[in-house]
């Protein structure tokens, strides 16, 4: 594939980084990235994959734009009020960069579609607000051995890990079972300064970024955790657990669970 | 002085910095290591700034020799992928 004039331009930026070059932005141009959620985290995740031109952007979400979704979820408008999130999404991903293609897909996911959604795509975005979801998209990617940039944001703090099957830890060795529901915060605790999801969403991004250019080192084995009151970032270290019900030297979970639980969705 | 062969030329002529180096960029990642590329332009800044960035990417810059009043001709062999 040779670039346009159109490209070296867009891409000028990437391009003069030794660790990018014209053949890491093709990588980035043939990659395929799922993004699960279109909201906080989805919003700024697949807002710079787009602009950083990731080629094929899979979406996946069923909920609808809401007034009190736009304080912090920066793809959509009070002009997509009402509208599916995938396809507001798509609308300003695809007016940002009309080389990025957005497959909107319109689906929670369960045990049942899980790996069918994911199998296809390079690289998976956990961008969801709930622990039921967090863990099946742990537990599918490590069954799929999909690389996994997770995500999580509450109040005046954000997390990421990224989770690479087979060579790191996994959302389970950290966390082996959900909280219960009374620990997880309720409706009315739940808030959020909308600056947070940026952030997180944007140290997100630029680990999908870095794992598909194949450059610097990825936040494995590590959960990095943003504390924005008092502005720190901290590393705290997560060793791969050989007991790891999913992950572990002898699994006890070798199929996919739907984990209901009575959580507060934000 | 010792003739050169050149393997690739390009003619940048008409662009500026970062554009300069994004063409130069591309050309040289096309080529294989031991190849030489030679780069037409007229942008003075880059006359400099060409040299120094593929330097630092790893490639030996062979020449930079200004031609006339207002073009330069760069000539760089490829060391690095």
């Amino acid at each position: 594939m040779e670039f346009t004039e159109d490209q070296l331009q867009r891409y000028s930026r990437h391009i003069i980084l030794p660790e990018v070059g014209g053949k890491g932005q093709k990588k980035l141009l043939e990659a395929r990235v799922a993004i699960i959620g279109a909201g906080g985290l989805g919003c700024p995740v697949g807002y710079y994959l787009a602009a950083a031109g990731v080629g094929t952007i899979g979406l996946i979400d069923n909920d609808t734009v809401e007034m009190s979704n736009l304080q912090r979820q920066i793809a959509h408008s009070t002009k997509t009020l009402g509208l599916l999130k995938i396809d507001s999404a798509k609308a300003t991903f695809e007016a940002l960069n009309p080389d990025v293609t957005v497959v909107g897909i319109k689906e929670r996911v369960n045990k049942d579609n899980i790996l069918g959604l994911l199998k296809d795509y390079d690289v998976v975005v956990d961008g969801s607000d709930n622990f039921p979801t967090r863990y099946l998209v742990n537990d599918a990617c490590v069954l799929l051995r999909k690389p996994l940039v997770s995500g999580a944001i509450l109040r005046f703090e954000g997390q990421v890990t990224t989770i690479i099957p087979g060579e790191g830890h996994c959302y389970r060795c950290l966390f082996e079972e959900m909280p219960p529901a009374g620990l997880v915060p309720s409706c009315q605790e739940a808030g959020v300064i909308g600056a947070i999801p940026g952030v997180v969403g944007s140290l997100q991004a630029i680990e999908v970024i870095k794992l598909l250019l194949g450059k610097g080192e990825a936040l494995k084995n590590t959960l990095l955790i943003y504390d924005a009151l008092r502005t720190t970032f901290r590393r705290v270290k997560v060793p791969k657990n050989a007991d790891c019900p999913i992950c572990g030297d002898h699994p006890t979970i070798t199929e996919l669970q739907d984990y209901e639980a009575n959580y507060c969705r934000m | 002085m010792e003739e050169i062969k050149v393997d690739k030329a390009i003619n940048i002529k008409g662009h500026v910095c970062p554009y300069t180096f994004v063409k130069s960029k591309i050309a040289i990642e096309g080529m294989e290591i031991g190849q030489v590329l030679e780069i037409l332009l007229d942008y003075e800044e880059a006359s400099r700034s060409i040299p120094k960035s593929m330097e630092d990417h790893g490639q030996k810059v062979l020449s930079v020799e200004k031609i006339n009043e207002t073009d330069w001709v760069l000539r760089i062999r490829k060391e690095k992928e």
